[in-house]
């Protein structure tokens, strides 16, 4: 099958205007015929909801939470990024579009990411008139602040909650639409399996997570907004639930899984402190913009770093990137922690972290604070009390945060940072229109493969979120639908459903019937490390192939010894998990297998085998300037296919932050 | 910061489901390390349970990082436990000592009732903002953003209020059940913002009346609610809830 990506004629700038000036329209009268489901309602589930319910059309959207103002990205912190030039700093949607290619090293689609920085202006529009609250200045105008890997300021914010407040604004659109009975909402209720009829899909079967029971929908079409799958690693800063369920099963009902080894690992988390960890959390990458990242210049260091004089520091992110310093791109700046750590210049009891320093910063906001006041003979300890006022104001909920999890007080010691987990660029495969390889199910944000490339931005994911969902999909599903129009609701009697909700209904019986020794979390413990130790921050040819067979193993030992308590037909958390770990398990061969193929270092994907002399990422664009598209063959055989990438405008570089 | 480990008593609500009845039931634990969450102590019990053939304890959690407000323990007669601005996933193991017992019950509310051990139903505040906790603008509607400036402050108190989490410690905390903590936050933030004027008065009167419908209960002013709020959600913004509510009362009367 050959992968058309469907990107329209014509000159970049002028592609995604020309798509909405020819592309074919629903009348109102036959929208409110057509039916679409959504799955999902984090930012690009709910915005596709509520902007559909809206044009017309009968939506039924689901969520595995208690109510979709749950869904993951409320957890982003740092802010949402849009070509406004608000700030007069020569920032353009082409800007826009050239840093985020550039950030992705080169492995996304032109075309979309065009599309993407094109709608960047309208999301913030829409998200100030639903009431989002983003931080202002006395003027009363929006405030901006720069984010890493770009040079202007283009980042839109709500304190350190931006996601929580994106969120909340697309939710209450959600609600609204719920209320005026064009959106039906199921909470509480998981994804199990799409189902496809005449090679369509049409509708998924869905369980009521609190009886138990399987239910069939129908749906003209199926729109899958289930967020990444960086949970594979077990540790990272994704929710508890967060799975690649939904998207795996659409992947084994014939989506393309594009991309799988690319994955994202957050430079500045909150380190891991013991066996008990559960999940990792994030300290927004905002706090590179004032603070500065260091380990001791000793080996081995374990003096208090306060003690530590300013000469005997590393300030090694500057060092080496003198351009962009603390503000490189978020995969350089993983693995530089990496680095360190690795050559034994860590601190903390593990070792297996860096500090990020507040201390200049007080003294120098400190220092503009006295200055406005006009009294030359402030005294030090007053310049560092004012400027801990404005360190406050401007990150005091992360800063509450670390010393809650930590117990110590960022203000006066510095943070311990290490690498996390946090995003995957991979996903299912899209074309320009968000379809997948099946028709009528298509994938939005995190879900899907498109904008991102091997690395994304900061402040991007939320963009792409709601792009997705408020001003790309209501146009490419009409494209869709208008050829539906004649399609009456399939009734859920129909074999395919019936089929598709005995296949569920096997597998969850299978599952329980094992009856096992081992608990579900201990094996995706063990999937995570496997994972994390030759599928992370560095991969090599040997590692992945032990990997592969170890995952391999760990698959066989789950479904012969896992042990699942209580009933099926009853609220089971356990066996909920138990599905989501044994699809992460099967993501977890192919994310190896992906990493293997591609023999070259790009964004967030480090072969080892491919770096310049200096140890940074080389990329291979003779040989891998494609995107991978994995189809599923059946059981841990999977075939590739690859998308080749053209870069008409970004010529690709290799990318340089010195 | 001192580690140390702990033996604990734990004493937790289990419950079948929604219609049989529950109880409390103890549990010891070994060796629990004060680095761990407090919800990190209930995957080692849970993990300890299955190993023992028993079934799990089923409480609701996802974010694990205080802002998804899944999160909902009510621990030692506390919502979400002794600190204060916090939620149960953020509360560490330091905040107890070796040989303490611990009890952890469900959101007690009649509005919310118990599906199973410690997981309540929270509709309720879904339907609640369905009433009204929106600004009618469809996707594609909006002026440019920087159109319509905004005193700093009134953004800046709009925020605060939006900062709810939506958990219900609030109502789980209160003695009257009532839900004013939560309605006034949303009705203040759009009240406070220009975009949410239109619909200013229609808005708390539904917003109300879903509130009253659900079975929640009046605000007697203990100010419990802003003590255990985990965002410090300020009880002024109840005050704002009862003038805006008086308002438009007096205000579509008249019309």
């Amino acid at each position: 099958m050959a992968l058309d990506s469907k990107i329209p004629h014509g000159e970049m700038d002028k592609k995604w205007t020309d798509y909405k000036g020819h592309v074919k329209l629903v009348n109102p009268a036959n929208k409110r015929k057509l039916e679409v489901i959504v799955v999902g309602t984090g930012l690009a589930g709910a915005s596709a909801a509520a902007s559909l319910g809206e044009m017309g059309y009968k939506v039924k959207a689901f969520c595995f939470q208690d109510s979709p103002r749950r869904a993951h990205s409320i957890a982003a912190q740092g802010g949402i990024n849009a070509a406004k030039n608000y700030q007069n700093d020569g920032d353009s949607v082409f800007r826009l579009f050239y840093d985020t290619v550039k950030g992705g090293d080169y492995r996304s689609r032109e075309a979309n990411v065009h599309r993407l920085a094109e709608v960047s202006t309208s999301i913030i529009d829409q998200c100030v008139a639903q009431g989002v609250p983003f931080a202002r200045e006395y003027g009363g105008l929006l405030s901006n602040r720069s984010f890493g890997g770009t040079q202007v300021q283009r980042t839109f914010y709500a304190a350190g909650q931006t996601g929580q407040q994106l969120l909340l604004g697309a939710y209450s659109a959600l609600e609204r639409q719920v209320a005026l009975g064009n959106v039906k909402m199921y909470t509480r209720h998981e994804m199990l399996d799409v189902v496809k009829i005449d090679d369509k899909a049409r509708g998924i079967i869905a369980k009521d997570l609190i009886s138990g029971e399987l239910e069939s929908h129908f749906g003209h079409a199926v729109l899958l907004c289930s967020g990444g799958y960086g949970n594979v690693f077990y540790l990272s800063t994704n929710a508890m639930g967060s799975n690649v369920t939904a998207a795996w099963k659409a992947h084994k009902r014939g989506a393309f899984f594009g991309n799988p080894c690319f994955t994202q690992i957050h430079p500045t988390c909150i380190p891991v402190s013991g066996d008990h960890q559960s999940k990792l959390t994030l300290m927004s990458e905002s706090l590179r913009n004032d603070g500065r990242i260091w380990v001791p210049l000793k080996k081995e260091d374990s003096r208090n770093p306060k003690d530590i004089p300013e000469n005997e520091r590393d300030y090694y992110l500057e060092r080496r990137y003198p351009a962009f310093g603390n503000l490189v791109p978020r995969d350089v700046a993983s693995r530089a922690a990496k680095e360190r750590c690795d050559e034994g210049y860590g601190v903390g009891t593990t070792k297996m972290a860096v500090y990020l320093d507040y201390k200049d910063a007080i003294v120098r906001f400190g220092k503009i604070e006295a200055g406005k006041s006009g009294n030359d003979n402030v005294s030090h300890e007053e310049i560092v009390a004012l400027g801990k006022k404005v360190v406050e104001e401007k990150y005091g909920n992360l800063f509450k945060m670390y010393e809650k999890i930590t117990g110590e007080n960022p203000y006066e010691t510095p943070m311990r940072i290490y690498p996390a987990v946090h995003y995957t660029m991979g996903g299912l495969w899209v074309d320009y229109e968000l379809q997948t390889t099946v028709k009528g199910l298509y994938a939005l944000g995190e879900a899907n493969f498109s904008d991102h490339g091997a690395n994304r931005l900061g402040a991007s994911a939320l963009m792409q979120g709601l792009a997705d969902g408020y001003f790309v999909i209501p146009y490419t599903l009409g494209n869709y639908l208008a050829d539906e129009i004649h399609t009456n609701s399939i009734s859920t009697d129909h074999p395919a459903f019936a089929e598709a909700q005995k296949a569920v209904s096997d597998r969850l019986n299978t599952l329980i019937n094992i009856k096992g020794k081992q608990t579900v979390e201990s094996f995706h413990k063990r999937l995570g490390k496997i994972i994390w130790d030759k599928c992370g921050m560095a991969r090599s040819e040997k590692g992945l192939n032990q990997a592969i067979e170890e995952v391999r193993a760990l698959k066989k030992e789950f479904w012969s010894d896992v042990r699942i308590p209580g009933e099926i037909n009853s609220f089971n958390l356990e066996l909920d998990k138990a599905g989501r770990v044994a699809d992460l398990i099967e993501l977890g061969e192919l994310m190896c297998l992906d990493a293997l193929d591609r023999n070259e270092s790009c964004g967030g994907h480090f072969r080892e085998e491919s770096q310049t002399e200096d140890g940074e990422a080389k990329r291979d664009d003779e040989n891998y300037a494609y995107v991978a598209a994995w189809e599923n063959k059946g059981d841990s055989n999977w075939e590739l296919h690859k998308e080749e990438l053209s870069f008409d405008i970004v010529k690709p570089t290799q990318r340089s932050y010195k | 910061m001192e580690h140390y480990h702990m033996n604990l008593t734990l004493k937790v609500w289990r419950q079948k489901n929604s219609r049989e009845q529950g109880k409390l039931e103890t549990y010891q634990l070994k060796g629990i390390s004060s680095e761990m969450s407090f919800l990190e102590m209930f995957d080692v019990l849970n993990e300890q349970l299955i190993v023992d053939g028993k079934e799990p304890i089923a409480f609701d959690h996802d974010c694990r990082e205080g802002i998804c407000g899944m999160c909902s323990m009510y621990i030692n007669g506390q919502a979400h436990g002794p600190w204060q601005q916090n939620t149960t996933c953020q509360l560490h193991m330091r905040a107890f000592k070796d040989g303490d017992t611990i009890t952890v019950e469900p959101w007690r509310s009649k509005a919310f009732p118990v599906l199973k051990d410690l997981v309540v139903n929270r509709s309720a505040f879904d339907r609640i903002i369905q009433a009204g906790g929106f600004i009618s603008v469809n996707t594609g509607n909006a002026v440019d953003a920087n159109a319509i400036a905004i005193d700093k402050k009134d953004a800046d108190d709009a925020f605060m209020a939006a900062a709810c989490i939506g958990c219900g410690a609030c109502v789980a905390t209160c003695k009257n059940g009532s839900a004013m903590l939560f309605v006034g936050a949303k009705v203040s933030q759009l009240a406070l913002l220009p975009q949410g004027g239109p619909e200013r008065e229609s808005r708390v009167l539904n917003m109300v009346a879903q509130m009253d419908k659900e079975g929640f209960g009046n605000c007697t002013n203990t100010y419990a609610c802003e003590a255990e709020c985990p965002k410090g959600i300020s009880v002024s913004n109840i005050a704002r809830l009862n003038s805006e509510y008086l308002k438009a009362g007096l205000s579509t009367e008249s019309k």
